[in-house]
């Protein structure tokens, strides 16, 4: 090869970086073989403690969900997950119609009008939501009431530093507020009044924005319907692992009105000469790669197969799986709450607030509780005031589809010994 | 070959999936909740059975192009095969069964690789320490500029520009925009490189970084990096690196030494992570000391052994993303950097640099090459010499489909008209680029005696070109209402 | 037509009394390609000479409009909403942009159709 090129050397096609720039070798262990390799992985792998599904009842942002087989079935296919994004959509087909029939999931499932391709995660489809309504409404303040997940909090006051954009904690938006952001249930589990949350956005002429649980939407009003601007959320309980928080999947949608305004990658349908239907990169012009320092947003490479991932989940359950998953999630949920309520000392820590499938509970010595559980085989509640300094002795109890009523006797069986 | 859409394929036939039943006593969520709270009306979501979605996909898979079936020459995207032992790592379920919030003592391993990780990463790029947190390119872009923009402030230092070349990918003026910085733009010269006198001319001191990337998105190295970083360092600025290229040099330089402040890494394009048909991919941030205190939290730390998420650093900008990263992808790009070595990731780029000096050799009488080579691990040609007989870069890369091959990257980078960029890759064969050779040629000899034939290309896949411009005017007519078809969703029929 | 005006961003004008009617040039719009979408201002607003009013968008690019003049938008080419490949047809003529209501003098760097079209073989690659 070198010689069809014309030199004699490898480095003469180096030449160009200057010689006190080379060095000699990385500082890094020779290879190993395949077998050895994964010897390696395997043994961190082995140094980390799996809780069994059915003995978690820890949430937070990431759910144990019982996942079909022929999500990685199809997630593993190697026509998928070795794909670029689709630029020529003739040779991407494929993938051009999964994205386009997982943006019509999550529209529906949301009730507005178009989606977007996915995000990267929860958090940042929060602040990509902000900055839209930033945009739209020319206005600087996000106002956020009750408790978003603290950590979506996080990232949208980073990224709103950016941009000069303040975040206010409180229910009242001004004439300054571009959006109000809420979260539906909250980072506790509690559903807030979404409506009236909306409507008081809607009256100060701000957007409100929808941060929504995508398995409760098939229980709940979802965001069309009381009239938010902007859904965002976290897809992980459709279909994707834990894997110590990621990847998962970020979704977005919105209003017709809004869509110009939408971050990231939109998928359309258009004809070729012969009248066939295919799939394509649609509205590219708000993006980064033509708009550059004007685009809509930063974004590039997003979450394809993880939403890839939540597409087979939702078309594997249809309407009525999701409702029963949620629905049996809902029962076993309030069937723990009451016997948790009955423990000596431990009382819910919002009784006058509803919730779905996680709630907080108000317990004498939390971090011990957890610290038994764990000694049990447990994954034990969420102790959330590491994050809220009120909520001291609160702790937080998942319940889904996968935590049996067995479990449910273990775990309390666990509380009360 | 078409598919029918999911929603198009459910007919209500396959009933809802079997799933466990509640077995407790418990209210139903219409007795507890109040009707505000109910949705009124069931998400219109289909339904396929099993057997019929593992149909649906299977086909939709068969449409795709993929690295496991094709030559996928992307530019800038460093398209190079997967080792599938990097999937069977990060399905372990020691790995894939973890939750977030577990404690640290519980996590060991985990840490343990994302610490090994890290330092693996520093060697590579030669600097102090690395945020794995970023989840693609574009975010570690962007949170690097947000900590250079925390690092100006500490010193009271309020600068608000940030230069990009006009070679740039689009990214890089979208992140610093997203930061608030206002961009200001670099030119080239006429060897590819970067202008030194225009640059020179925009460096003041109300400049916060240069962005760049080296070898450029041109696959040139741009050998006036020294005096480039300190002219940049002379203004109080810092020099920021887009690691997308950095296949062009792992064991033979690092950006550290070239004077990079910081530096984010592809690991869905150097370390081999699947690029999924759109992500999810991981963009790791690296910086220099001065960069430290203002890595996002929590950092990783490991004394004696014992690994915990440092989250009290004061100067940090704070998180930008939940949790510690796509922990997934790290497992992934771990696996391929324990199973390559500093030898085998020396060897990697070495032989990314051949396949594309080597590539671009077979095509240079075919193509235009505005720039000398040699070139790096890609090259841009273009392919203004076939305008006269009306052949654009489109027609090319329609053409290469229907040979089986994926297309180069093509009008990018925008400072060459008509650019086709081509990234072998190590992991290409001689004899697979010497069929990507020959078929440029016979595209190119097709020019001359058959045009129409390369405009009426692709032939062989699921559909020809499609009509992007009557698309994108019927979306503008459904989004100012002048249209029901929504062309960005399925809709059902009124009923 | 003689009157006619161009600035080096690619817009035209003409002028009627204190009535400038803008537009975009015919190389402007081959470059662009098909017209697919225009973002318009609303009528009422006022603009400075150069401030960006709007965009114009293509498949494949999108171009920042800029105002010629001073002046307060009196007008915009409602056609264009339904119809934006008129910029491509006709863009001196169906394809006009929007009407302004002069403030004050225009300004001395409108170019001719002579200067007008250097600038066009020096952008050309
Ligand atoms: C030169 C360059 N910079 C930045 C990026 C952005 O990376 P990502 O898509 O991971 O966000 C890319 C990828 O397309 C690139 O090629």
């Amino acid at each position: 090869m070198l010689a069809a090129i014309g030199v004699q050397s490898m480095d003469e096609l180096l030449l160009d970086i200057p010689s006190s720039l080379r060095i000699k070798a990385l500082e890094l262990p020779a290879g190993l073989s395949e077998f050895e390799t994964m010897a390696e992985i395997a043994s961190l792998a082995a140094r980390n403690r799996v809780f069994p599904d059915r003995l978690t009842f820890r949430g937070g942002g990431v759910y144990r969900r019982f996942i079909p087989a022929a999500v990685a079935a199809v997630t593993s296919k190697p026509e998928f997950y070795t794909a670029y994004t689709p630029y020529q959509p003739e040779a991407s087909q494929g993938t051009l119609q999964a994205i386009f029939e997982f943006q019509t999931l999550i529209a529906e499932l949301t009730a507005l009008d178009v989606a977007n391709a996915s995000l990267y995660d929860g958090a940042t489809a929060v602040a990509e939501a902000a900055m839209m309504a930033h945009v739209h409404t020319g206005r600087n303040e996000v106002v956020v009431p009750g408790y978003l997940h603290p950590e979506y909090m996080e990232v949208l006051r980073v990224f709103s530093e950016g941009r000069g954009i303040k975040v206010r904690r409180g229910t009242e938006p001004g004439p300054k507020t571009a959006a109000v952001i809420f979260q539906q249930p909250d980072f506790l589990g509690l559903l807030v009044d979404a409506r009236s949350l909306t409507e008081s956005a809607h009256a100060a002429g701000a957007l409100a924005i929808a941060c929504v649980d995508p398995i409760s939407l098939a229980i709940l009003a979802p965001p069309g319907e009381y009239g938010a601007d902007i859904a965002v959320g976290e897809g992980q309980q459709l279909g994707l692992s834990p894997s110590y928080g990621g990847p998962h999947v970020g979704f977005i949608s919105c209003r017709k009105e809004l869509v110009r305004r939408l971050p990231g990658r939109l998928v359309g349908t258009a004809y070729d000469k012969q009248g066939r239907r295919g799939f394509t990169l649609a509205l590219a012009a708000r993006e980064q790669h033509i708009r550059r320092e004007k685009a809509t947003s930063n974004i590039c490479t997003n979450h394809s197969l993880c939403a890839l991932a939540a597409s087979v989940y939702m078309t594997y359950m249809g309407p009525d799986g999701l409702r029963q998953v949620a629905e049996v999630s809902f029962k076993r949920a309030h069937a723990l709450s009451e016997r948790l309520a009955a423990l000596p000392g431990w009382e819910p820590a919002f009784p006058d607030r509803q919730f779905l499938n996680e709630f907080p509970m108000r317990v004498p010595k939390g971090p011990a509780v957890v610290r038994k559980l764990a000694r049990k085989g447990i994954l034990g509640p969420l102790d959330v005031h590491r994050w809220f300094r009120e909520l001291k002795g609160v702790l937080t109890f998942t319940c889904t589809e996968v935590n049996d009523p067995r479990a449910l006797d273990e775990l309390v069986a666990a509380l009360e010994s | 070959m078409t598919e029918p859409l999911s929603f198009e394929k459910s007919r209500g036939s396959a009933g809802p999936p079997r799933l466990p039943d509640a077995n407790v006593t418990a209210p139903e969520p219409s007795q507890l909740l109040g009707p505000e709270h109910i949705r009124s009306k069931a998400p219109g979501l289909p339904r396929l059975s099993e057997p019929e979605i593992m149909r649906h996909y299977s086909r939709l898979a068969s449409m795709n192009y993929s690295i496991s079936e094709q030559f996928y020459p992307l530019g800038s995207c460093t398209m190079k095969y997967n080792p599938v032992v990097n999937e069977t790592a990060a399905a372990l379920p020691g790995f894939a069964g973890l939750h977030p919030y577990q404690d640290e003592d519980s996590v060991q391993g985990a840490l343990e690789l994302m610490w090994r990780l890290e330092r693996a990463l520093s060697a590579v790029v030669g600097v102090e320490r690395v945020t794995l947190q970023p989840a693609a390119g574009a975010h570690g872009e962007w949170t690097a500029l947000r900590m250079i923009q925390a690092y100006h402030h500490s010193r009271g230092d309020a600068r608000t520009e940030v230069l990009v070349p006009d070679s740039a990918h689009g990214t890089n003026p979208a992140s610093a925009a997203l930061s608030g910085f206002h961009v200001v733009e670099v030119r080239s010269g006429r060897d590819g490189r970067i202008s030194l006198a225009d640059l020179e001319s925009k460096l003041s001191p109300s400049v916060a970084a240069l962005m760049l990337t080296n070898p450029n998105t041109l696959g040139l190295f741009e050998r006036q990096i020294l005096d480039i970083a300190e002219m940049v360092h002379a203004t109080g600025a810092m020099l920021y690196y887009d690691g997308a290229n950095l296949n062009a040099f792992m064991g033979i330089c690092r950006p550290g030494d070239m004077g990079f402040d910081a530096v984010h890494m592809n690991l869905h394009k150097t370390f081999t992570t699947p690029h999924g048909g759109g992500g999810p991919g991981a963009g790791p941030v690296g910086v220099k000391a001065d960069l430290v205190p203002f890595l996002p939290t929590p950092t990783v730390e490991r004394t004696n052994g014992h690994l915990t998420l440092d989250f009290k650093r004061p100067k940090s900008i704070g998180r930008v993303r939940t949790f510690y990263g796509n922990f997934g992808m790290l497992v992934r790009a771990y696996a391929y950097i324990v199973a390559m070595g500093g030898d085998g990731l020396t060897q990697a780029s070495r032989d990314a640099v051949l396949s594309a000096n080597y590539l671009r050799k077979q095509v240079e009488d075919d193509l235009e090459m505005p720039h000398d080579g040699p070139c790096m691990h890609e090259f841009v040609a273009s392919a203004r010499n076939l305008a006269q007989d009306g052949i654009k870069a489109l027609d090319i890369a329609k053409a290469l489909l229907d040979r089986d091959f994926y297309a180069p990257t093509v009008y990018f980078p925008l400072v060459v008209p008509e650019a086709i960029m081509v990234e072998p890759t190590e992991t290409e064969s001689k004899a697979t680029l010497d069929a990507f050779g020959a078929a440029i040629k016979e595209i190119v000899a097709q020019a001359k005696t058959n045009p129409q034939a390369l405009h009426d290309a692709p032939q062989t896949l699921p559909v020809g070109r499609l009509d992007e411009v009557a698309a994108a005017r019927r979306i503008n007519a459904y989004l100012q209402g002048q249209s029901d078809d929504p062309v960005l969703r399925w809709k059902a029929a009124e009923k | 037509m003689a009157d006619r005006r161009y600035t080096k961003t690619h817009e035209w004008v003409t002028v009627d009394g204190k009535t400038v009617t803008v537009g975009i040039t015919d190389y402007a719009q081959s470059q662009l390609g098909d017209v697919v979408f225009l973002e318009l201002p609303s009528p009422g607003r006022t603009l400075g000479v150069r401030e960006s009013f709007g965009v114009v968008e293509s498949v494949k690019a999108a171009s920042d409009l800029y105002s010629p003049v001073a002046g307060k938008v009196s007008a915009v080419n409602e056609k264009l909403s339904a119809k934006p490949e008129l910029v491509n047809s006709d863009p001196y003529g169906d394809g006009w942009i929007m009407k302004l209501e002069l403030t004050g003098e225009l300004p001395p760097d409108l170019l001719d159709e002579a200067e007008y079209k250097k600038v066009t073989e020096a952008g050309a690659h």
